[in-house]
């Protein structure tokens, strides 16, 4: 899923003064899962930003609202009228969310209230990792699961580099090395024999040096 | 009245008669602590500051971030949280949820503009009606000295 942490309210409030009516809208997916933009935090982010404003002189006069994805039109229809009758939208959807709301609304500033970070999972309680840059063409399959190009922090496909201790990432300690991973994966898999093989340069044409990405799927058009 | 003669003594000497500030304070009051700690200083006589207003609570792990700013939003001078001594929670660490969540909105607060002592978590057991009496009147002094809720004036 993708993970969002929220920006400081300080900074949220400068991009809002010029407005008196803001609609806060949250996204019912992958934000809320991460405790970044779903329905509780559109009610904390709410009140926080009635509480802010009031104290630098301006109340902005804010509606709440959580609808269930906001990457989605069929979804952010629902927003249509609230959206309407409010001045601005401080979005806690990730990237897309704010970006589809605001294509879909052209007149209506759009504000995101998130830093959207990375592709990850929980972890555990609390603690979010990113596991995957959507770099286009997935390696996975050759070593046993694990992402060296999220991962490692040299993006290494032949590792590990050398610099590893125990199983600590010589670039940050408090990381885990992910060629050591890959390497104790592979043994209880029984398939260290990939290693033998040298992996040739990635392709990146289908990363995102090219601009914005883009499929279509032929077969499900009319 | 004998606490609340001795808080007001030293909360009001030096002022002018009638200008005491006198806070209203939101005091969640978890059921198998604290709001039976209150309900024990009734029956041993012991007075706490009527300026608390307890709610009381299933669970202080019940508590979220929203229910604290609410709480301010709609005027509270100060937020009080009383849970189970730690180690001591029924639901095993609701309290310690809670104080996650009462140091997250603390530090919310600095970002909104509101002075993050009028938020406090404290620990008492139900046995504790002294200590919770004594937290309160803490709770009162810190208020008195912060001054009314900022969003207010
Ligand atoms: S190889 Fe690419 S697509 Fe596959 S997990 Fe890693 S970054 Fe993601
Ligand atoms: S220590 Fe491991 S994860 Fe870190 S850069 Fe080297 S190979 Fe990659």
């Amino acid at each position: 899923m993708i993970v969002a942490q929220r920006k400081i309210i300080p900074e949220i409030l400068e991009k809002l003064k010029y407005h008196k009516k803001i609609l806060v809208l949250g996204c019912g997916t992958c934000v809320t899962v991460c405790l970044a933009g779903g329905e509780r935090e559109v009610c904390i982010i709410a009140s926080a930003l009635r509480m802010a404003s009031k104290l630098h002189g301006y109340s902005l006069d804010i509606e709440e609202l959580t609808i269930e994805r906001q990457c989605d039109n069929i979804f952010i229809e629902m927003a249509a009228e609230a959206t309407e009758r409010n001045d601005a939208v401080l979005s806690l959807g990730c990237g897309a969310g704010v970006q589809a709301v605001a294509e879909r609304y052209p007149y209506k500033p759009v504000y995101a209230g998130l830093d959207t970070a990375f592709i990850g999972i929980l972890e555990e309680r609390g603690v979010w990792t990113e596991k995957c840059i959507a770099c286009g063409e997935c390696v996975l399959s050759d070593y046993g699961g694990i992402c060296p190009v999220a991962r490692c922090a040299k993006r290494l496909l032949n590792g590990p580099c050398g610099g590893s201790k125990e199983d600590r990432c010589e670039v940050s300690p408090d990381r885990e090395c992910a060629w050591q991973l890959i390497y104790r994966r592979l043994k209880d898999i029984g398939q260290l024999d990939r290693l033998k093989n040298i992996a040739v340069p990635k392709s990146w044409n289908k990363s995102r040096d090219g601009g914005y990405r883009v499929i279509i799927r032929d077969d499900h058009r009319i | 009245m004998q606490i609340k003669d001795e808080i007001d003594k030293q909360e009001k000497s030096g002022e002018p008669a009638g200008t005491v500030f006198e806070p209203k304070i939101v005091a969640f009051c978890c059921h198998y602590c604290a709001y039976a700690a209150a309900d024990l200083a009734g029956s041993m006589r012991i007075q706490y500051p009527a300026n608390v207003r307890i709610i009381r609570t299933p669970c202080t792990g019940r508590l979220e971030v929203g229910y604290f700013l609410k709480a301010f939003e709609n005027g509270a001078d100060g937020v009080l949280v009383a849970g189970c001594l730690e180690g001591g929670c029924h639901f095993q660490e609701g309290n310690l949820l809670a104080k996650k969540r009462v140091n997250y909105t603390r530090k919310l607060l600095e970002e909104i503009g509101v002075e993050e002592d009028r938020l406090r978590m404290v620990n008492v057991s139900a046995a504790e009606a002294r200590p919770l009496a004594d937290n309160i009147i803490d709770m009162v002094k810190t208020i008195r000295k912060l001054g009314p809720n900022p969003l207010k004036g």
